[in-house]
């Protein structure tokens, strides 16, 4: 299992390496410069050499990575142009809000996609698997910001249920944090959902053809025992692995969300960044959010193996 | 002689194409996909023409007017037609998904063939490239992109097409990689046929049919793409329409109940990208061994 583990770490170096180089690269390619912002209105020569100078402009390329990588690597990812404030506080700033977003979204795709691809597999071929099916093919195709700005509406403006907009801290009130955290948490894991659902429905219907389910069900076992005790767990494993990797892409779901329900996380740093062309964010939460997906690889790698004994036996 | 040796070869061919046809006309998901998508083709192409009103004429006497007969999708905040503005942002979104998916083709397409065909170092560095791209999630690379390249519908479409290249480039080399070993292009090489030859005749005609799955795939995930960074203010720039611009601006008015301005362009989002994603998912059961 460590050799395992140890192999998958030094083939994700190469790939962050990689990352690091592209990140690096799309900053030089950003239009502007970002001197300019630093020296002020007056633009004195004078101060525009000595940040140059400061920030190894002047360098060739390859240095100006190697010192920018080293400072990455020390946690140091410069310094956002409108706030003063490091991009890293940042970043630990608004995390947090998107990974509750997130787990929150991730819990509504498992309690709405894992039994409905269970009973899509089970009733294959009736009413339930047809439901199933279209819905989950309904939540792939509705954007997250039409289905948001419709829930707004329907939820918000017309039944007055839930706040439309707005965030509350988890440390300010539990229950003022979760009811605007709802709304959008649903938004997020809508598609997430019917990926789960279509996942879970392709595992069990391999599943259920098995030997041992078969073997099961000779026995004279009741149908959910099978199903659940028999069928389930070993259908389970590639859904938990893909539901890690999918994690990742809820990162990239927040920041229409985010935008939607005005939530100040991860996603609405990178879009506010972008039309502040404060590129040293941009930059910071693109390398952030590569590490942290191929970080979720790497357990989804590990989990499989862990999940898999076949794997482990070789 | 090469000719010769050419047709022999193609001899070895899996005829494949007659069967994969018929079962598309008798797939319900692809006919259903293709209905869509053909509906919204022709929304764009001929419905300029057949609503008739300027999608940028504004006009202050008729500010935000809910649907009626005289408008049917109703108008937006400057009074501009809101069933004439979707139905040029049909064009915008169209447009898009598949030129975005053409330039994605464009670049994984050659790199994937290069990286499975040669394999060994060149094949080292496309794969390397492409995990450390596909690191990146699609929607915040095209942002991140887009932010390099500027706010404009061009340029968004450039930042999907090189944000979805690496998918491409998976695919067809996993393609390559299974079709080269195929006994007919064994055959091809030992007869002594040139790379370039063998990639044109045998290999690009045997990959080409997953490929146009994943493409009618990701033009859905790249309709919804563009949709997202004009959403944004990265994509199509006003006053030229583009539906996901109106939702965002429609978005602003919901709370007043004024639900028509994201209504409309939201539901043609949905149902262009059901119409792809039924098509995609058509053809790839049509295409997948063990449903025959």
């Amino acid at each position: 299992m460590l050799a395992y583990a140890a192999r998958r770490v030094l083939v994700a170096i190469p790939t962050i390496i990689l990352v690091s180089i592209f990140v690096f690269v799309l900053q030089k390619m950003l239009p502007g410069d970002p001197i300019l912002v630093l020296a002020g209105e007056e633009r004195d020569p004078v101060v525009i050499a000595l940040l140059r100078e400061k920030y190894r402009l002047n360098d060739p390329l390859p240095v100006q990575y190697f010192a920018w990588a080293w400072q990455a690597l020390q946690g140091n990812l410069g310094i956002s142009l409108r706030t003063n404030v490091p991009v890293l506080q940042l970043v630990a700033e608004k995390l947090p809000v998107t990974l509750q977003l997130a787990a929150m979204a991730m819990s509504f795709a498992l309690l709405i996609g894992i039994p409905a691809g269970i009973m899509a597999a089970v009733k294959k071929g009736t009413a339930w698997d047809y439901a199933a099916t279209g819905i989950a093919l309904w939540g792939l195709s509705i954007p997250n910001f039409f289905l948001g700005v419709m829930l707004i509406f329907l939820v918000s403006v017309q039944l007055q249920w839930l706040p439309a907009s707005g965030y509350v801290p988890l440390s300010e009130s539990v229950s003022q944090n979760l009811r605007t955290m709802i709304m959008p948490a649903f938004v997020l894991g809508n598609a997430l959902a019917a990926s789960m659902m279509r996942h879970t429905r392709s595992a069990m219907l391999g599943v259920l053809k098995q030997d041992y389910v078969r073997t099961a069900r000779a026995k004279g076992l009741l149908e959910p025992r099978v199903v659940l005790r028999h069928a389930l767990r070993n259908a389970l494993v590639p859904v938990v692995t893909i539901g890690t990797l999918l994690f990742g892409e809820l990162l990239a779901g927040a920041v229409l969300t985010e935008q939607i329900f005005t939530i100040p996380g991860f996603g609405k740093l990178i879009v506010d960044a972008v039309f502040n062309r404060d590129y040293a964010v941009v930059q910071g939460v693109v390398l952030c959010t590569a590490i942290g997906y191929i970080g979720l690889n790497l357990v989804a790698d590990l989990l499989y193996f862990v999940l898999n004994p076949r794997l482990r036996v070789r | 002689m090469t000719l010769a040796l050419d047709t022999a070869a193609r001899q070895a061919l899996p005829p494949r194409r007659s069967r994969f046809w018929g079962k598309i006309r008798t797939n319900p998901s692809a006919l259903v996909g293709a209905v869509l998508v053909g509906f919204f083709v022709l929304v764009a192409v001929l419905g300029p023409w057949l609503v008739g009103i300027d999608p940028i004429k504004t006009s202050w006497t008729a500010v935000r007017k809910m649907p009626s007969l005289a408008a049917w999708f109703g108008t937006d905040e400057l009074g501009r037609d809101v069933l004439s503005r979707v139905v040029s942002g049909a064009q915008a979104s169209l447009l898009a998904g598949v030129v975005s998916v053409c330039i994605a083709v464009s670049i994984g397409g050659p790199l994937g063939l290069a990286a499975g065909y040669f394999g060994g170092w060149v094949d080292a560095v496309i794969s390397r490239c492409t995990e450390a791209l596909l690191a990146c999630p699609f929607l915040i690379l095209a942002i991140a992109l887009g932010s390099v390249l500027g706010a404009s519908l061009t340029n968004a479409m450039i930042a999907i097409g090189i944000a979805a290249a690496p998918i491409f480039t998976r695919l067809t080399r996993a393609q390559t990689l299974s079709v080269k070993t195929e006994d007919y292009v064994e055959g091809a090489r030992a007869i002594g046929l040139r790379d370039r030859w063998i990639i044109l005749r045998y290999i690009l005609p045997n990959i080409f049919a997953p490929i146009l799955v994943q493409a009618t795939l990701i033009i859905a995930q790249a309709i919804i793409a563009e949709a997202s960074l004009s959403f944004l203010g990265l994509g199509q720039q006003p006053p030229a329409p583009s539906w996901g611009a109106m939702l965002a601006t429609g978005k602003n008015f919901v709370q007043q109940g004024q639900w028509w301005m994201s209504v409309f362009p939201g539901v043609a989002i949905f149902l262009t990208v059901l119409g792809f994603n039924l098509l995609g998912d058509g053809l790839r059961d049509a295409l997948d061994p063990r449903e025959t």
